[in-house]
């Protein structure tokens, strides 16, 4: 109740301040307060990529527009006064909102879904973590969709930056102090990274997790002054990696005689765990990708496509 | 008493509500990126409490469906501020042109 509270409290102050860099932050710190109502709803995969994501990537990522808005000396400057608050908006809003929570009150009680289902394909699935099962086997359609869509964000991010090159080597010099903590974290990161990836067959984990860690990894190396990857062939390489590696294996597959990422029981393990080591590299180097993209040329106007 | 999937539920419900006046009322689009991924937040929210129900394992489906719609989520926001960032550059520079007696 007191986290729920809090966090409408916090959604409320992101769109109240005057002060934009405020709502920024706030948002950060809603994002880490979803994390632990994550954990508290027994979710813990998506609290650990939540944690990873909000507090680190996007983070980042707002605060970095929001710091090239403000040398642009617009739009980041607290609006006139006379936005006040728009009525009708409010009211149709709360109309919504209270039907809403009718229709939540109303929901039957009991367990609903698809949970028996689960637990009873699980020891077909190759791996004794439901949410792994369900992501790479189950449902692995989805999942291989969803790396499409990075792919395409990642290409339309770049495309729009015109004439940035992901193997330009970045801008400024980083203190001795971010050298030392780069060349201390990056390596724990790229661990931790492969820690979780392991424990996804068994635990809360998996593809995901590792891979926004390994972004964020890259995400300092590139701040410390470092290019994660040198070579332009490499970053081609890499950004599909995870999106050809489940097309590849469905071929396979279909060539075999089976479904359209259809898994043999017995190979699923291996399968699953090659298929979420390429996502977790493809998301981690996407992640990289995204922010290096909107980061440069930091400060300047986007060069020219013209 | 309310049960706790409900508080849970109705917080997701505001939660995605808050969002959607974000988005209505508010002119800055920075602000209305974040006021979307509010309410995506409470979407997630929402699915994530009918998926718990005060049992001890949580239904594996929506968590999965979470998980992917969060990754889905953070890329979504980075085009869009790629593209709030292009917009604010073409700005700029059709403005420096316009004060740019020469031309």
């Amino acid at each position: 109740m007191l986290l729920a509270a809090t966090m409408l409290g916090l959604a409320w102050r992101v769109l109240e301040t005057p002060d934009m860099f405020e709502a920024v932050v706030v948002f950060i710190v809603l994002g880490l307060l979803m994390a632990v109502a994550w954990a508290r709803l027994s979710a813990p995969d998506i609290a650990l990529a939540e944690a990873a994501i909000s507090a680190g990537l996007v983070g980042v990522l707002l605060l970095d527009t929001l710091r090239a808005l403000t040398a642009g000396g617009e739009e980041a400057s607290p609006s006139s006064g006379a936005e006040g608050a728009d009525w009708v908006a409010a009211a149709a809003t709360a109309l919504l909102a209270g039907t809403l929570v009718v229709a939540v009150m109303a929901l039957p009680a009991g367990p609903v879904g698809l949970k028996a289902e689960v637990a009873t394909a699980l020891p077909e699935s190759g791996v004794s973590q439901p949410v792994t099962a369900v992501l790479l086997n189950f449902r692995g359609y989805d999942t291989w969709l969803e790396l499409g869509v990075l792919l395409i964000a990642v290409i339309g991010v770049l495309s729009l930056r015109g004439a940035v090159r992901l193997t330009d080597p970045p801008p400024g010099d980083a203190g001795p102090v971010l050298s030392w903590l780069v060349r201390v974290l990056v390596p724990t990161m790229v661990l931790v990274a492969g820690y979780l990836l392991w424990l996804g067959k068994t635990a809360a984990g998996g593809a995901f997790q590792a891979g926004v860690v390994l972004g964020a990894a890259g995400v300092l190396l590139w701040l410390g002054g470092r290019r994660p990857i040198v070579s332009e062939g490499l970053w081609k390489v890499l950004l599909p990696l995870g999106f050809s590696a489940f097309l590849a294996v469905a071929v396979s597959l279909m060539s075999a005689g089976r479904l359209f990422l259809d898994f043999p029981p017995e190979q699923a393990g291996i399968l699953i765990l090659s298929m979420e080591t390429a996502a977790a590299i493809s998301i981690g180097a996407t992640m990289t990708a995204l922010f290096i993209g909107l980061h440069f040329p930091p400060g300047n106007q986007p060069p020219s496509t013209s | 008493m309310m049960a706790q999937d409900q508080i849970y539920g109705i917080a997701a419900v505001l939660l995605f509500c808050t969002g959607l006046y974000g988005v209505a009322a508010r002119p800055e689009t920075l602000r209305r990126i974040m006021a979307l991924n509010l309410m995506g937040a409470g979407v997630f929210l929402f699915f994530v409490s009918v998926a718990w129900r005060e049992t001890a394992t949580a239904d594996a489906v929506p968590h999965a469906m979470v998980l992917t719609g969060i990754v889905v989520a953070v890329s979504a926001t980075s085009f869009a501020l790629g593209m709030l960032r292009r917009l604010s550059g073409l700005d700029r520079k059709s403005r420096e042109e316009e004060d740019d007696p020469t031309r």
